[in-house]
């Protein structure tokens, strides 16, 4: 149930620093940070293009004086989830119901905006309105911040096809085969 | 490379047979790095200037260019050392010629298959659409997913077979350890293999460029057993 609230927080916090760009002249806030790299593998992006993901962060902006704050939350560059410090009070019906438009914000790699959707006072949807796009490394970030895939564990079939896809033919097995055959054709 | 071929139709020619077989070995005789007296060797060695390449190479050469952009350099038939093997290309399209080959000939079931890829078209002759098994990477004895195709082309990137044959253009010096096979399901076997090929070298990130392409899917295995599929792949499965 914490992580329940404290998610709701998370998106709802982003929420507000989308708002709050709306109404302050503020610059970029967006970090760019490096993917979390998954344990078992120690680099696997090539060298010279960059892997980025842009990820919403819990920024340090101006709050409105209804809210105070008591803390001042950084931003943090390590590749971890966001972590709220003190966070200010959340109130039901906080935000007014509409869509919100963000700024058009470089995030080096293009321009990033988003659109805040707040129904029954709470943020409830963020649609990317523009994402870095036009660059080769750019498709990289793109497909961070694009949908999550499906996965399975691989699993052997039985073998009842017409034929199999792979990555050449089953020419392994068949240069075997005629090398055996060739050894015993040797005079 | 193994040439296969599979009709379910009822009236077969026995002459249509020699005709694919001989066409494949045109195009090997055309664009095999691996002779000596290819046209793709010749032009290696610089011996061919571009007027005096063959209509076929220029048409290939052209398809590899628009590729290589509509992917932003993933795909590239120029080698780190400067020559050209325009195989991740020429075996999809080859392919996709044969089957039209068999279609002008009036056949309609029957798949065409080499290296690995496939062309098939109509249904098998239990009248079910052609069933098609994507290897085991790391048992190539086993199959791990069976597909269901009718007039689709699969084309299957991966490292498995022959050692890392496939690098990354962008960073030719780092090998692609962290996939170690990709399955593409496109409208025809040219379009699969020449983003099967490309998205391979993109690592783990091709599996969201294919997906972010309209009427491709794709199957893709790590080097740890999991695969991740695109979010239409399923439709495919028996």
């Amino acid at each position: 149930m914490k992580k329940f609230i404290l998610s709701l927080f998370v998106l709802a916090s982003f929420g507000f620093y989308v708002i709050s760009q709306n109404s302050s002249n503020s610059s970029n806030n967006f970090i760019v940070q490096t993917p979390i790299d998954s344990p078992n593998n120690t680099n696997t992006t090539p060298k010279n293009s960059k892997s980025v993901a842009i990820i919403p962060t819990i920024p340090v902006v101006k709050k409105p004086p209804s809210n105070p704050p008591n803390d001042s939350n950084q931003n943090n560059q390590s590749p971890t989830p966001p972590v709220i410090i003190s966070p200010p009070p959340k109130k039901v019906g906080l935000y007014n119901d509409g869509t919100y438009v963000g700024n058009s914000v470089d995030a080096y790699y293009g321009n990033v905006q988003v659109k805040a959707v707040i129904s029954n006072g709470k943020l409830s949807d963020i649609v990317f309105l523009d994402y870095p796009r036009d660059r080769g490394h750019s498709i990289q970030i793109n497909n961070y911040a694009l949908p999550i895939l499906k996965q399975e564990a691989i699993q052997s079939q039985s073998a009842n096809v017409n034929t199999v896809s792979g990555a050449t033919d089953s020419s392994g097995a068949f240069m075997d085969s005629l090398a055996s055959a060739l050894a015993q054709a040797k005079a | 490379m193994i040439i296969k071929i599979e009709i379910a139709d009822k009236n077969i020619d026995e002459k249509i047979f020699d005709k694919i077989f001989s066409y494949f070995e045109k195009i090997d005789k055309r664009f095999s790095v691996y002779k000596e007296n290819s046209e793709i060797s010749k032009i290696n060695r610089e011996e061919l200037s571009e007027n005096e390449w063959g209509s076929e190479m220029k048409e290939v050469f052209g398809l590899a260019e628009k590729t290589k952009k509509e992917t932003n350099g993933f795909f590239d038939i120029r080698k780190p050392d400067g020559k050209y093997d325009p195989s991740g290309i020429v075996k999809g399209w080859a392919i996709r010629q044969a089957a039209n080959i068999f279609k002008k000939e009036g056949y309609k079931n029957f798949y065409v298959e080499a290296g690995g890829d496939i062309e098939a078209c109509g249904r098998n002759h239990k009248d079910k659409p052609w069933q098609i098994g994507i290897r085991n990477p790391f048992k190539t004895n086993e199959i791990v997913k069976k597909l269901s195709i009718k007039n689709r082309g699969v084309a299957t990137s991966g490292i498995y077979a022959r050692g890392e044959h496939i690098y990354n253009p962008k960073n030719p010096s780092e090998k692609i350890k962290d996939i170690v096979s990709l399955t593409v399901i496109g409208p025809n076997v040219y379009e699969a293999d020449r983003f099967a090929t490309a998205c391979f070298a993109m690592g783990k990130n091709g599996i969201y460029f294919l997906e972010s392409l309209p009427g491709l899917e794709g199957y893709m295995i790590d080097q740890n057993g999991i695969a991740t599929f695109t979010s239409g792949f399923e439709k495919y499965l028996i």
